[in-house]
């Protein structure tokens, strides 16, 4: 190892999706010196930010399977963790609906496996029923889950970072891991950001994790990217979701079928769509799917045909299947190498992985702790502080928020109605994440119906007030510079 | 805060060039307090990026640039008693006409005798247009690379391809030539420009850019920075024709399909909205369906050029002021429609038996040597006749009818 390693990290998590974040922030109760190494340019890059947003019951999944058992552990835990982090979040219930009779049976098959694993609160209910619980919905039948919920997926990654940064733990962005080293019992983590030393690596790569696991010389894992397109609308369009809608799952489609999800600022979400792509980086959008995902939202919801979509965006499943092959299901993975003792994989972790996320966590900090002393942190502190968006604020709050800070008074983005204030806290974040888009997670700034038409250019001079070189502005960082210098006056 | 603080007779939200002549127009009808609210630090809205020239030609008889234009008025508009709030934006409007403003010299809310809506539009965005492909770093519309190009001197790519013929992707591929960008060709979906024809002799054909008719972007391509677009024709349908696709490659691809009056706080007020126009549905003061809010220039239909909108706003101006002052109005019974070939005519309602009235239109598409007429719906009178040798629709015209009319009209582009 010819690089110099300045610190040796207790553990070391690669990966900041909603997992890698997770795991961290159970860590940081302890007193360890923790790491978290992400090769994109902010938090939840990859898998987390493209799904549909829904806290899971756990009843799509085989009673038995890790899948099943992390999801209803998660679902205990998520609406408080959510609450403690300040992420905005709501318990919805969901609808399962069956439009002909004859899809009955397969209502009752998921409540009979939901019942088995422990799913709070299923029932089958009536078209009437139906369209009490949600009155754009329609069909004969449905299966009524009442704790299914919806949550921000990336702003719960960065509240879970936030907080395990606030007690100890360190992030490091733009710094993948391009080789694995063992050195005197310790991992040695080569990035362009210099080598890290680890006790213990958590591997949480998402759709990078048989890779990362390769590097460290464990070939045990292959992943077949499925990507999932969706399509957003306009919060605009006149109509207003109470509860995510699905239909009865395909027995084709190796997703839960195209679905119509609300968000908390009241878009509405159509997709995804399951197809597999040979290469999990590819988050294009297609015709084809786009004509598909609104022609299935119309049979589940002709309110839907014709409304107005601002935006498309695309996720990638990290599955365990192979797609020419027999089996359907594969379970999430979470182990320690046996080969590499002291590494740990998470592997294959797509839905019902948001939910299950903080019971991942509890599972992989129970591996570590298995070998290893875990003294609690006196003054570990559990919450994250909610900002309170500007827009979300009543007249009183606001005429005070201005009279304090005459930024809250600039707005920057006119669609969502964000302040400067709101975009200068984002761009203070504790890991440097400085993109466009880290913004728009952040805050909103682009997520509206101009897409970003008017606020780019605000931003954009913001960005330089805060420092950032004309050539370091970037949509998601890389290579994805939005300028080539300056016009006039430079070469 | 138990309630507005602050009052005026006449409010104007948007600072560009209809909300300026409203501001101005309102005080030449008898406002007494005037506020005009513009959310950008400097008046006179996006024609601060405007530094071509073509400005004023109607309303000056001159040609001036954006800027030029803009200081015309805001100079007229200081020399008036008009409170002026720049940086400011109103984030709310109630149908009792209370704005809530927010600027950095505070949050407050202001009750209007009447309100002018001069908000402006947006432009239309790949999404929107449903452009397949990744999603990369260099897709700009053409008004935010105008403002990043020539507010901020930014060079935003070096091979542009353009997407759509809109008048501001025409002056853009004129401004990044001068820079010594690559423009490499303007792709238009529809059979003819949607710009002026002035604009495209100008800007593409003097320079030798490519106009490329019939055909459009049916994928985007590249990871971080956009790499390449792919093209094809389209048939009749404006669908992709398959096998006649080409790369072409570029690292920027600007939009400019298409403007969108931004209505969002005149939905907040409960106006009414026409599907034609985009904006809200005005009689001849151009007054909405909420009484007392007006509406004028890119807010209320999309504009050809900066001086009818300018007019439009002096109109809304003075109406709003004789509203604030306490004059009723009739109301507006008479419905006006859309007739052949005609895309809109506005203003949309009329109150009986007013004469000389002017509809603005646009034709749905290109037609040579026709008449317009403004006909009865009833009778079949026709009211006002106008020949045409030649209508685009990129243009806005006029007609006007001098007699009284008391029946629902139809205004219809007629071999």
């Amino acid at each position: 190892m010819a690089e110099t390693i300045n610190e040796i990290y207790d553990v070391v998590v690669i990966g900041g999706g909603v997992v890698g974040c997770a795991v961290l922030r159970e860590l940081s109760r302890y007193e360890l010196k923790i790491l978290l190494l992400e090769k994109e340019a902010d938090l939840a890059e990859g898998i987390s930010k493209g799904n549909s947003g829904v806290i899971h019951a756990g009843f799509n999944v085989p009673s038995g399977s890790l899948k099943a058992k992390t999801n209803v552990a998660g679902l205990e835990l998520i609406y408080d963790l959510a609450g403690e982090l300040g992420v905005p979040h709501r318990k919805t219930g969901k609808l399962v609906v069956a439009l002909a009779d004859e899809d009955r049976p397969r209502l009752e098959e998921l409540k009979a496996e939901g019942d088995r694993s422990g799913v709070p609160g299923l029932e089958i209910v009536d078209g009437a029923a139906i369209r009490r619980l949600e009155p754009l919905a329609r069909g004969r039948w449905a299966l009524y889950s009442p704790h299914t919920g919806i949550i921000s997926p990336y702003e719960l990654t960065i509240a879970l970072a936030e907080c395990a940064w606030q007690n100890g733990a360190e992030v490091r962005l733009e710094a993948p891991v391009e080789s694995v080293g063992f050195a005197g019992g310790l991992f040695i983590l080569s990035t362009p950001k210099g080598a890290f030393a680890a006790r213990r690596v958590v591997n949480s790569a998402g759709l990078f994790s048989a890779e990362v696991a390769r590097l460290a010389g464990i070939e045990d894992y292959r992943i077949f990217p499925y990507r999932g397109e969706y399509l957003i609308t306009d919060k605009d369009c006149g109509l207003r979701l109470a509860m995510p809608v699905y239909p009865v799952p395909p027995r084709d489609d190796p997703g839960l079928g195209i679905h119509i999800t609300p968000t908390l600022e009241g878009n509405i979400i159509l997709g995804p769509s399951a197809d597999p792509v040979d290469d999990g980086r590819d988050l294009a959008s297609t015709r084809a799917v786009t004509t598909r995902l609104k022609a299935e939202a119309a049979r589940l919801m002709p309110e839907l045909a014709g409304v107005p979509f601002i935006h498309s965006y695309a996720g990638i499943r990290p599955k365990l299947v192979d797609p020419s092959g027999k089996d359907k299901f594969g379970d999430f993975i979470v182990e320690e190498s046996r080969m590499r003792p002291g590494w740990i994989n998470l592997v294959g972790i797509e839905s019902p992985g948001l939910t299950a996320a903080p019971a991942l966590a509890e599972m992989v900090v129970a591996l570590i702790g298995a070998r290893m002393d875990l003294r609690p942190k006196t003054g570990f502190d559990p919450e994250r502080p909610l900002m309170r968006r500007f827009a979300a604020l009543d007249d009183d709050k606001r005429e005070g928020r201005v009279a304090t800070d005459a930024d809250w008074g600039e707005m920057v983005c006119r669609c969502e109605q964000v302040t400067r204030a709101e975009v200068t806290a984002a761009l203070r974040n504790p890991f440097g994440a400085r993109t466009l888009d880290a913004i728009k997670r952040r805050t909103r700034c682009g997520m509206g119906r101009c897409q970003g038409g008017f606020c780019t250019p605000r931003i954009v001079e913001i960005l330089q007030d805060e420092g950032v070189p004309i050539e370091g502005i970037t949509k998601r960082g890389g290579a994805s510079r939005l300028f080539y210098g300056r016009l006039k006056g430079e070469a | 805060m138990t309630g507005p603080v602050e009052t005026c007779d006449v409010a104007v939200i948007g600072g560009g060039p209809a909300g300026l002549a409203a501001a101005l127009g309102a005080r030449r009808a008898g406002a007494g307090t005037v506020l005009l609210v513009e959310r950008e630090r400097t008046l006179g809205g996006i024609l601060n990026q405007c530094v071509h020239d073509g400005f004023g030609l109607f309303l000056y008889n001159e040609t001036l640039s954006g800027p030029e234009y803009a200081e015309r008025l805001i100079e007229d508009v200081v020399r008036e008693p008009i409170k002026v709030a720049t940086g400011a934006m109103v984030l709310d409007l109630a149908p009792d006409r209370v704005l809530k403003v927010n600027s950095r010299a505070g949050y407050r809310l202001v009750r209007a005798g009447a309100v002018v809506l001069a908000m402006g539009c947006r432009e239309r965005t790949r999404e929107m247009i449903e452009i397949p492909g990744t999603r990369p770093a260099g897709i700009f519309t053409a008004g935010s690379a105008q403002n990043l190009v020539n507010l901020q001197n930014l060079r935003i790519g070096r091979e542009i391809v353009i997407l759509g013929s809109g008048d501001i992707g025409l002056i853009m591929a004129r401004r990044l030539t001068f820079e010594g960008l690559a423009v490499k060709s303007v792709f238009e979906i529809l059979p003819w420009p949607s710009g002026l024809e002035r604009n495209v002799r100008q800007c593409l054909m003097d320079f030798g850019i490519p106009l490329e008719l019939g055909s459009t972007v049916v994928e985007i391509r590249g990871r971080d920075r956009i790499e390449s677009v792919v093209v094809a024709k389209v048939d009749d349908r404006l669908t992709p024709v398959a096998g006649t696709e080409r790369v072409i490659p570029c690292d920027t691809l600007l939009l400019s399909v298409g403007l969108i009056p931004e209505n969002e706080l005149s939905k907040r007020a409960g106006v009414e909205l026409s599907p034609l126009t985009g904006g809200a549905v005005v009689d001849e003061t151009l007054m909405t369906s909420v009484p007392g809010v007006f509406s004028c220039g890119n807010v209320l239909h999309i504009h050809d050029v900066a001086d009818r909108a300018s007019f439009e706003g002096f109109v809304a101006g003075e109406s709003a002021a004789r509203h604030a002052a306490g004059e009723k109005a009739a109301g507006a019974t008479v419905r006006v429609a859309a007739g052949p070939n005609i895309k809109y005519a506005l203003p949309q309602l009329l109150t009986a038996g007013r004469a000389g009235v002017e509809w603005s239109f646009r034709v749905g598409c290109p037609v040579r040597d026709v008449r317009v007429e403004v006909r009865g719906r009833t009778s079949g009178k026709v009211y006002a006749r106008r020949k045409f040798s030649r209508l685009l629709p990129s243009e806005l015209q006029k007609i006007k009818v001098t007699a009284a009319v008391e029946e629902d009209i139809e205004v219809g582009c007629h071999e």
